[in-house]
């Protein structure tokens, strides 16, 4: 069946998904919990450490609660997606690589401008950064491209390259449409706007406005509390999980206004400290396996 | 002879570090070409997004064979010595001779150093260079980075070309084989070329869509956006900064102009052409033509962009693209035309939304933010400032219109207290500037709190102003509160309004105080807090406006503020304590003690106050311990900080272009808080200094000084104090002693001369009797032209003096005279400035 990245957002994901399982890559579905970027997901934060070869794409909901704009904000949106490829070592070609996914939905960098401009990423809560490019298409930031140095607070071995692409941004530049809720969803008339919204309309009022804080407060509490069971029990998985979890309550709270700029400080050292522990036990778990496998690594 | 070509590729190099890079490799190219003894003549570099280049013009084929000698163990010292010593040197033992050191055979290595190919020797050179190339930032990637030890790079290096004459080095880095094939432009020529060396490497590459040389593609930009605006009807406000940001982002710079929506222009200019700048990389443009001289041809303009604040700003943008595009960059223009405009909405709705709150609102959320952990937050630094800022001009030292600068090249006599040229006009206006500056110190933080400013640190201030005028505060308010930071670095504009001149100088006197009172202190390299630059441009305040400011006075009224607050913060003192100390501190009334004039005064109101609180018996133990400590702390920092100014005005007028040996002699007297009177001395010095003769009398000086020193001169001085000090330049550096020295001179002078002096001699000892006390009138009445001028009366006496009277007489007397004499002429030029410290 022919695609028409051109005209339909599902088709313009459908392509990145075919030209990228043609490179190899796991095409794999979004992680089943909230979280705030496409990093999150253990396909990349996780994979990201040890030796072992790791490709794969996929498609992740973000969600942002302090950019929620009630639907009225053409640009902004408290849930968007995010299209994350992971390609573990990176390979030597992949910024043609990168630059092919872009001609296949329908970008001709002999008509469009595309540059690599120096953007280093970082999060603290992950402990982790690595250097790279914001991608630009005529001034436009479509993709943000890294190599990852350290994850967790450990250096990658090897370092993996991380593509991810603002899907309704690019959506709405090969569209040509000027407000994401106008964009063509399936190329035959359904709106992202019919899809979502509603949804941004009620979640920015339950981001601001409506959200219990106490329970809120509770979560955040219980959530660190089940991470640190579930490190005392040597599943770092699942104690990674309770970080992601921590983390979006974190900035639900944020969003509602209820934590001081003493007190932020405070919770972002306790989300990161959660996350850091998630990974050092992953690490520990899986390192003398690793070593085995790959001596070099261990050195 | 061959020339060199080296060209290191890699995925895209961030702009920013690209002339770094550039110097970098030369660097370490020469710093080989030196190690392996291969003489090189003229090396250019270039860059691009893709590549980092070199060529080497005349490289040698091979290098000279070259003999050394190592001086080695003397004969029948051990073996385990000797064949230690062979093989350092990589010799045999028959290879060695001995021969005499010092009457001792000693065994000698001569080692034979055959000439190397050139390009053997860099071909061990590149991958040497790769190694110890320094990047701000580098990193590892791909398969080898499975280990930590792997080539690390700013980005990751994927070729290398190396060329001598026609002949390629070969070498390899982590991997990458040297090789004759590069690549030209990513999109309009993908595949790989073919370099035959140094010679057509630049051509072949521009055949292919590459300009290797930044230079230019920096010209190409500043010409061809400067054409783009001027295509229409528009001009360009330069920005060097831009030009060379985007050289360093295109390997074939196109400039383009676009145009955004009108309405846009509704937001300040300066946003937009932040926004514009700093996201987007764009130039903004201006509807009135370019002003002469501000873009003339080859001029290579600042850095910094021009402000657009001042013309009108046109709806319009150049951006550089990268490619030639096939439709002429119109879908290019399109695409960047709507991200700009995504980004004005933003700013838009922040210009918006900010201007719903007032300031005074915006302002009391300052109390959230922390201006430093004990410090306290930004609310009580504001505070403070305000308070200041209304008694700098209660006191008088910042007025309605400027002193005029005393000891002018005119001379005329100076101002004092009591006979200021112009009065202030009322009292009511008076009344209203301090005002004024309260009002403006108590909003200029407030800003800090908005959107706007969250989004645009840069436009701190500014928008403050912008807001202020929007709310329709007073236009002395809004102008304070957007230049209260100013001047920001060297060739800023000082604010010279009154209103602005008190909330700058209090914002900056708070700062510094402040730190120094909790003993954070500036040392060596290390100035966390930026009190260099704020005592700098609080110097650049004081020098513009000719202000009085006696600096121990604003110290106490500075520095008590600032320590009790910190007082009230610290967690050293014991809890209990802590409760009965901030219910002491807090019942002080901190604006009266400012008002105090002697730092005592203020102690014993602090120890007054400490009866009236709860538990009078402890509190009145506690107030006085507490107090007196404080006063400890206070007596010990203040001279620091009095250095510490002296220091940064000496810094700020020397990137006035003041000569430092001026700013040195005048110094060097010492005992001097007020900023005004020692710039007024420096530039009478200077002014005399350049005529024939200040340089006449400054000869004579060193002359008399040389003399006096050769002879170990003491004369009366030495009989006055032996103080044990070498120089004796230095007791009469000591304001107590040079009175009592000066009066035992005058006895001495007074009880005349044992012999009849020669002509000159007496001459000089007249002209020494006139211009003494002229010189200390005129530095009295701080009019320092004149004493410059009385200075200038002893010079013909002196060169006169030189031509025609022997020092070193036979008869001793007369010498001793002569030699009083001179340390005579000495100390009265020392009392306008030591010369001593003047070069030339």
């Amino acid at each position: 069946m022919d695609r028409n990245p051109a005209e339909s957002f599902q088709d313009m994901i459908l392509a990145l998904h075919d030209f990228w399982s043609a490179q190899g890559c796991l095409i794999l579905q979004p992680y089943d919990m909230r979280m705030g970027a496409g990093t999150f997901h253990t396909a990349t934060t996780l994979r990201a450490l040890g030796p072992e070869p790791w490709n794969a794409a996929f498609v992740q909901p973000c969600r942002r609660p302090t950019d929620g704009r009630y639907g009225e904000n053409p640009n902004r949106l408290q849930h968007y997606y995010q299209y994350q490829v992971i390609l573990k070592p990176s390979p030597a070609d992949i910024q043609d690589l990168y630059l092919q996914s872009l001609r296949v939905i329908g970008i001709d960098p002999l008509l469009h401008d595309i540059r690599f401009v120096e953007d280093d990423w970082e999060s603290p809560t992950l402990g982790a950064w690595g250097l790279g490019w914001e991608v630009w298409c005529d001034g436009m930031e479509v993709t943000q491209f890294t190599y990852f140095q350290q994850m967790g607070g450990f250096d990658c071995k090897p370092v993996a390259g991380e593509l991810t692409y603002g899907l309704e941004r690019l959506a709405m530049y090969i569209q040509g449409v000027d407000n994401v809720y106008d964009l063509d969803f399936n190329g035959r008339g359904v709106s992202y706007g019919d899809v979502f919204l509603e949804n941004e309309k009620q979640m920015s009022k339950w981001n601001f406005e409506v959200a219990d804080t106490d329970a809120l407060f509770d979560l955040f509490r219980k959530a660190a509390a089940e991470c640190r069971n579930c490190l005392d029990n040597n599943v770092p998985i699942a104690a990674y999980e309770q970080a992601i979890e921590a983390s979006h309550v974190f900035n639900l709270l944020q969003a509602r206004g209820v934590i001081s700029v003493q007190e932020r400080a405070s919770y972002m050292a306790q989300v990161r400290d959660l996350a850091r522990g998630s990974c050092e036990a992953y690490m520990a778990k899986e390192a003398p396996r690793w070593a085995e496998k790959c001596p070099e690594w261990s050195k | 002879m061959s020339d060199f070509l080296l060209e290191l590729r890699s995925e895209e190099i961030p702009a920013r570090m690209q002339a770094g890079a550039r110097g970098e490799l030369e660097k370490l190219f020469r710093r080989e070409m030196d190690a392996a003894g291969v003489g090189i003549g003229e090396v250019t570099v270039w860059s691009t997004p893709r590549r980092l280049a070199l060529v080497a013009r005349g490289l040698p084929e091979s290098t000279e064979a070259v003999r050394e000698e190592a001086k080695g163990p003397p004969e029948g010292a051990p073996d385990a010595a000797i064949d230690g010593f062979c093989r350092k040197n990589g010799v045999g033992r028959d290879q060695l001779e001995l021969r005499e050191v010092k009457g001792r055979p000693t065994w000698f290595a001569v080692i034979e150093k055959p000439g190397r190919a050139t390009r053997d020797l860099l071909a061990e050179a590149i991958p040497a260079i790769a190694r110890d190339f320094a990047w701000p930032k580098s990193m590892r990637w791909g398969a080898a980075s499975v280990s930590t030890g792997s080539l690390r790079w700013v980005r990751p290096l994927s070729g290398i070309v190396a060329i001598l004459g026609e002949d390629l080095v070969e070498c390899a880095v982590d991997g990458v084989r040297s090789g004759y094939a590069t690549l030209g432009h990513r999109f309009h020529c993908p595949g790989e070329i073919t370099i035959g060396g140094a010679h057509d490497y630049a051509e072949k590459l521009r055949a292919c869509h590459v300009i290797v040389d930044h230079e230019e593609r920096a010209a190409l930009i500043r010409e061809g956006a400067r054409k783009a605006a001027a295509d229409a009807g528009l001009a360009l406000v330069e920005d060097e900064g831009l030009v060379i940001e985007n050289a360093g982002l295109t390997e074939w710079p196109v400039p383009l102009l676009g145009r955004f929506d009108e309405a846009f222009l509704d937001v300040p200019p300066e946003v937009i052409q932040l926004t514009a700048r700093t996201n987007q990389k764009y130039f903004v443009c201006t509807r009135a033509p370019a002003q002469a001289g501000a873009s003339g041809e080859g001029e290579q303009p600042h850095e910094a962009p021009a402000s657009a604040g001042t013309q009108e700003l046109a709806n319009a943008f150049v951006c550089t693209a990268n490619i030639e595009a096939e439709d002429g960059g119109a879908a290019i223009v399109d695409g960047n035309r709507k991200v700009l405009a995504a980004r004005l909405s933003d700013a838009r709705f922040f210009w918006e939304q900010d201007r719903k709150t007032s300031l005074a609102d915006h302002a009391s959320k300052l109390e959230r933010i922390t201006f430093h952990e004990k410090l306290g937050t930004v609310a009580d630094k504001v505070e403070r400032v305000a308070k200041l800022a209304r008694w700098l001009v209660e006191e008088g030292i910042v007025r309605e219109s400027p002193l005029p600068l005393a000891g002018g090249a005119g001379g005329g006599p100076a101002s004092s207290d009591s006979d200021i040229p112009s009065p202030n006009p009322s009292r009511k206006r008076e009344g209203d500037l301090a005002n004024l500056a309260e009002q403006a110190a108590r909003l200029a933080k407030a800003d800090l709190v908005t959107e706007m400013v969250g989004e645009f640190p840069e436009l701190q201030g500014l928008m403050g102003g912008y807001y202020a005028r929007a709310e329709g505060l007073p236009d002395e308010v809004a102008d304070a509160i957007r230049d209260h930071y100013k001047p920001v670095g060297q060739g800023d504009e000082v604010p010279t309004a009154p209103v602005t001149v008190a909330v700058s100088l209090a914002d900056k006197l708070d700062t510094v105080a402040a730190f120094f009172a909790n003993d954070d202190k500036p040392t060596g390299s290390k100035d966390p807090y930026a009190l260099r630059r704020a005592a700098i441009s609080l110097a650049a305040v004081v020098a513009q406006n000719n202000l009085r400011i006696p600096l121990s006075v604003v110290y106490r009224a500075t520095f008590l503020p600032a320590r009790l607050n910190l007082r009230l913060d610290n967690s050293e003192v014991p809890k209990a304590q802590r409760a009965i100390d901030d219910d002491y501190f807090k019942s002080l009334d901190l604006f009266a003690l400012r008002q105090a004039q002697e730092a005592e005064n203020v102690f014993e109101i602090m120890e007054d106050r400490a009866h009236r609180v709860a538990d009078p018996t402890k509190m009145k133990q506690f107030g006085r311990t507490r107090a007196q400590a404080i006063l400890t702390e206070y007596e010990s920092s203040e001279r620091e900080f009095l250095d510490f100014f002296a220091d940064r005005l000496k810094v700020q007028q020397r990137e006035a272009g003041v000569r430092h040996d001026l700013i040195d002699a005048v110094f060097a007297l010492g005992n001097e808080d007020d900023l005004v009177r020692l710039l007024a001395r420096v530039n009478a010095l200077q002014a005399f200094i350049e005529t024939e003769d200040g340089a006449n009398l400054l000869a004579a000086y060193k002359r008399a000084s040389n003399i006096l020193k050769k002879e170990d001169w003491r004369g009366i001085e030495g009989e006055i104090a032996q103080t044990g000090e070498e120089d004796p330049l230095a007791i009469v550096d000591d304001p107590d002693l040079a009175a009592v020295v000066a009066a035992k001179m005058a006895e001495r002078h007074a009880s005349g001369l044992s012999y009849t002096p020669e002509p000159a001699e007496k001459a000089l000892i007249d002209a020494l009797h006139a211009a003494e006390p002229e010189a200390a009138r005129a530095v009295e009445q701080e009019d320092f032209a004149a004493a410059m001028a009385a200075l200038a009366s002893l010079r013909a006496p002196i060169d006169r003096f030189f031509d025609e009277v022997t020092v070193n007489a036979d008869e001793e007397k007369k010498r001793a005279a002569r030699l009083d004499l001179l340390a005579r002429f000495r100390a009265a030029v020392h009392k306008v400035a030591d010369f001593s410290r003047i070069e030339g």
